[in-house]
């Protein structure tokens, strides 16, 4: 296998927890809402995604626990914005905060144990096609499925009537309301489709990107995955290309801490965090004639009757 | 039958002033129930965590030192988010602070440095503190950037390079290659307050910061501008308020009181600069902003009381093998209930018994 065959396959392992974040966060924020608790959300998806895995042997269910996991938290953070009108990014610290303890407090017992990772695929005669058959046919299953996701949620969005209203519900809540649609039922799927990804994506960390869990070990990919969804505009297709660019950076780093450049290994670590800040003032700055954001993004909606 | 949110007509003062007992209330029940699943005796966990440290003078002093960054800390976010400027990275700036002030204490390590050496330190730390939180607002306001991202990316920032002082140049040649700095020079120590006691200085530093935050927000026109900002941005406009420019003094100003927590820590009880200099002071100080209702002397007994549930979880654990996971899962249930029993100050529950159909879609 060649050096740049193995570069772009680690580059799709490293993008696709990010890319699945980022999509479930991109529907919760066109329907009007900010969760920033994506961090919270992935770390306890990843310690039960592990735990899941690792007491059952399935790497399928450790998935579902994962999803599991991450939607029941989504719906605390429901529960909280929607029901109780609390402000959303005060809401959101709150769910990092809780879990980095709860994963903590989950994954405690599984910390040291190992399990066998998803396997990647192997399809006869496609798989062994030179130079692209392992990257398109040889990845794991989650990579695909990351980007089957993406490709369905531009398709709902823009090519079904419940995304127009999801759109509507996010642009422009009292006028949603005023023609009917129940805002915050809407807006309650679409935080818990954000909560399913975000579980899923921490869940993909100990399942095929690093087969053990250590507590901690999202480290800030749900604030990078915020950031992306900033970054593309709130539009899907970007988001590929915005996750893919975040991988790239990881595994340049990693790579260039191998071959033992002549740059402290921290300097080289801090890069994705660094490129996060600069990608963020250069696209902001990029945006003259008004922001591309859902115009009711992050604030509170109560429904008159 | 539904169960509504409804607006009140006023804010109810009578719920401003009791919920953040009920949130605290609220916690209380829960971790008693996590306890129980933790097979832990419910009763005897909150009173090591709540009552024991309370008791000895040691535990005293060491819940003055734990509140003492908290509370600095939360005083300058509590006028970032007063003035509705998103500053989550004070955990960042702590930890540029505690660096940019240790610069002084490894420089002069070993010489004949006299005792200017720690004001210099603790006015290195501010600076160093306020510069970097100046990142994300400079951001904010020249370019539009979130500063809730960008003041969370540069803790991680921060965390490295102190990673790689302590770990490459700064690092003690004596030290048997344990990533530290030497442990400073009594002049660059900050002193206790007791002869053999664990309270210094830096406590009643905090006293003066939240009285310096009372005045500020009490009695100065600034402090008016600050909360009008925050509460009424268009009243803020009309009034011919700089709100670019409230946003980049707030974030200095916390910037500024967190980089001097840091060096103050590191300077007082830890001795040295080494990684994991914080149990996460910068974020649970979010905390105490909120359960202290962003009020300064609200922020002092919020800060006291998260510095007794680190002690308490620290002691937990020694006692009952219950793991420190614990405190923060205690911290986050906390703010959820805090958050949660605040919006009963603006909005009450109703029972709607008629369906809702008829009148939906008819303003």
């Amino acid at each position: 296998m060649g050096l740049i065959e193995a570069i772009i396959l680690a580059v799709l392992a490293a993008s696709t927890p990010l890319l699945l974040a980022a999509t479930g966060e991109l529907v919760t924020e066109r329907s009007g809402v900010l969760n920033l608790g994506v961090e919270g959300m992935m770390i306890v998806g990843a310690a039960c995604g592990f735990g899941g895995a690792w007491l059952s042997g399935s790497i399928i269910i450790g998935a579902l626990c994962g999803i599991a996991a991450g939607v029941l938290m989504s719906l605390i953070f429901a529960l909280m914005t929607l029901g109780l009108a609390v402000n959303q990014v005060a809401t959101g610290l709150a769910l990092t905060i809780l879990g980095i303890g709860l994963s903590g407090l989950i994954g405690a017992r599984f910390v040291g144990e190992k399990i066998s990772p998803a396997p990647r695929l192997a399809i006869p005669g496609l798989t062994d096609i030179p130079m692209i058959g392992r990257i398109l046919f040889g990845e794991d299953a989650f990579v695909y499925l990351s980007l089957a996701l993406v490709i369905g949620v531009w398709f709902f969005l823009y090519k079904t009537r419940p995304g127009l209203i999801l759109r509507a519900a996010g642009d422009n809540h009292a006028s949603a309301h005023a023609l009917g649609y129940p805002v915050l039922r809407i807006r309650l799927y679409a935080v818990m489709f954000g909560g399913a990804c975000a579980g899923l994506a921490g869940a993909y960390l100990p399942l095929a990107y690093t087969p053990f869990f250590i507590p901690g070990m999202t480290a800030g990919r749900g604030w990078i995955a915020l950031a992306l969804v900033v970054f593309a505009s709130w539009l899907p297709g970007r988001l590929v290309i915005g996750a893919y660019l975040f991988g790239a950076v990881t595994i340049l780093q990693l790579h260039a801490q191998g071959w033992g450049v002549g740059v402290p290994s921290q300097l080289m670590s801090a890069l994705p965090y660094l490129a996060t800040v600069i990608v963020l003032v250069l696209i902001s700055r990029a945006r003259t004639g008004g922001s591309t954001a859902p115009a009711a993004l992050g604030t509170v909606f109560v429904p008159d009757r | 039958m539904q169960l509504v949110l409804e607006k009140r007509a006023e804010r109810s003062s009578t719920i401003a002033l009791v919920s953040p007992l009920i949130a605290i209330g609220l916690t209380l029940v829960t971790m008693s129930i996590l306890f129980a699943m933790l097979g832990k005796n419910p009763i005897s966990a909150l009173a090591v965590y709540f009552i024991h440290p309370l008791v000895d003078s040691y535990s005293l002093q060491e819940i003055a030192v734990k509140a003492t960054p908290l509370v600095m800390i939360a005083i300058g976010l509590s006028l970032c988010y007063l003035a509705n400027a998103w500053n989550i990275g004070a955990e960042g700036q702590f930890l540029i602070g505690a660096v940019a002030g240790s610069w002084l204490a490894v420089k002069t390590n070993g010489t004949e440095a006299g005792p200017w050496v720690l004001p210099a330190m603790l006015l290195l730390g501010a600076i160093g503190g306020a510069l970097y939180a100046l990142i994300p607002a400079i951001c904010k306001v020249r370019f539009g950037a979130s500063e809730i991202l960008t003041s969370l990316m540069l803790v991680y920032v921060a965390d490295l390079l102190l990673d790689y002082l302590v770990r490459g140049p700064w690092r003690d040649p004596k030290g048997f290659n344990f990533p530290t700095t030497a442990e400073f020079d009594p002049v660059a120590t900050v002193p206790v307050l007791i002869e053999g006691g664990r309270l210094h200085l830096g406590g009643v530093i905090a006293l003066i910061v939240v009285l310096a935050g009372a005045v500020l927000l009490g009695k100065t026109i600034k402090g008016f501008e600050i909360r009008v900002v925050g509460a009424a941005p268009r009243a803020a406009r009309f009034g011919g308020f700089n709100s670019n420019q409230l946003i980049l003094l707030t974030f200095a100003i916390s910037g500024a009181l967190a980089g001097m927590a840091g060096i103050i820590e590191v300077a007082g009880p830890v001795g040295h600069l080494q990684p994991g200099i914080s149990p996460g002071y910068g974020f649970t100080a979010i905390i105490v902003a909120f359960l202290g209702r962003l009020n300064p002397v609200g922020i002092l007994i919020a800060g006291l009381f998260l510095a007794l549930t680190f002690i308490g979880g620290e002691q937990a654990q020694i006692a009952m093998k219950i793991p420190l996971d614990v405190t923060k899962v205690f911290q986050g249930i906390l703010l959820f209930f805090v958050l949660a029993c605040d919006s009963l100050i603006l909005y009450r529950f109703k029972l709607i018994f008629a369906s809702p159909k008829v009148s939906r879609g008819a303003h």
